[in-house]
């Protein structure tokens, strides 16, 4: 079967305030089979031509799987005639992610942190936690239905 | 990417996790557990050695795995994760629920 996942990836003078970057956008289906080979895609050119740590590495895989997870699961609740857009922005210091869904969105600030003891037997309810924890900055847009992180190069 | 099955010694199943644990695989690793424990096993082993990432579904998947085990009288421990993997056990606390060692051996030898 081909891939429904299409990158697309171009230079751009948009961040004029930090010099050039590199923008990399990719469409994704709301199929969480597709998940695995998206962060794969985003991942290899988010760090090609760039000094990146295998923990950097790791933690953007960690935390792209994160999004794409709650965009297509909760946001596009698995409907597959809803999409995921994925926009990543390079610069030299920094990788600033966006992951956005068609959803309603949702309130970030009412997710509690999993880490009650009595949480710790559920199965659910950790993804935002680790994406907080792993990357250097989140931010969510009003409606609740993008989250942009950003990574920082070390 | 997947997890395969083999039988270690002392009648422990050792599962090798492949590639991701996440929320697109997660039903074959508990599966898979599933259908060992509906045969009679009762200790199992998920090696993470050649595990490049897992996801908070895949967290979720191991701590529903290890419920299902307890419940049955049995016994899980993890072995083979790197620093990173280890961070997210240890980032959400998960390592005090968890049985987990180094290598693969050192889990066998403390069933």
């Amino acid at each position: 079967m081909t891939s429904p996942l299409r990158i697309c990836v171009r230079r751009t003078s948009a961040s004029e305030a930090r010099g050039s970057a590199t923008l990399v956008t990719l469409r994704v289906p709301s199929d969480v089979t597709c998940i695995e080979e998206a962060v794969e895609l985003v991942t290899r050119h988010c760090v090609a031509g760039h000094d990146t740590t295998r923990t950097m590495r790791f933690r953007l895989r960690v935390v792209l799987s994160e999004a794409l997870s709650n965009a297509i699961m909760r946001g596009n609740a698995e409907d597959h005639t809803k999409w995921v857009e994925v926009r990543a922005e390079l610069v030299p210091d920094a990788i600033q992610v966006s992951v956005t869904d068609e959803g309603p969105g949702f309130d970030p600030d009412a997710v509690p942190e999993p880490l009650r003891p009595e949480q710790l037997d559920e199965a659910g309810g950790r993804g935002l936690y680790l994406i907080r924890k792993l990357v250097d900055a989140v931010q969510f847009n009003e409606q609740g239905n993008s989250i942009c992180m950003t990574l920082r190069r070390r | 990417m997947g997890f395969s099955e083999t039988k270690g010694p002392h009648g422990v199943v050792v599962v090798q996790a492949e590639g991701q644990l996440i929320v697109g695989n997660r039903h074959e690793l508990k599966d898979l557990v599933q259908s060992a424990l509906e045969r009679g096993e009762r200790r199992l082993l998920v090696d993470f050695s050649r595990t490049g990432y897992i996801d908070s579904s895949g967290l979720g998947a191991l701590v529903s795995i290890s419920k299902r085990i307890r419940e049955t009288g049995g016994e899980l421990r993890l072995s083979g994760l790197n620093d990173d993997l280890r961070s997210l056990f240890e980032l959400t606390k998960l390592d005090t629920l968890f049985a987990i060692t180094e290598t693969p051996e050192q889990a066998l030898t403390s069933f």
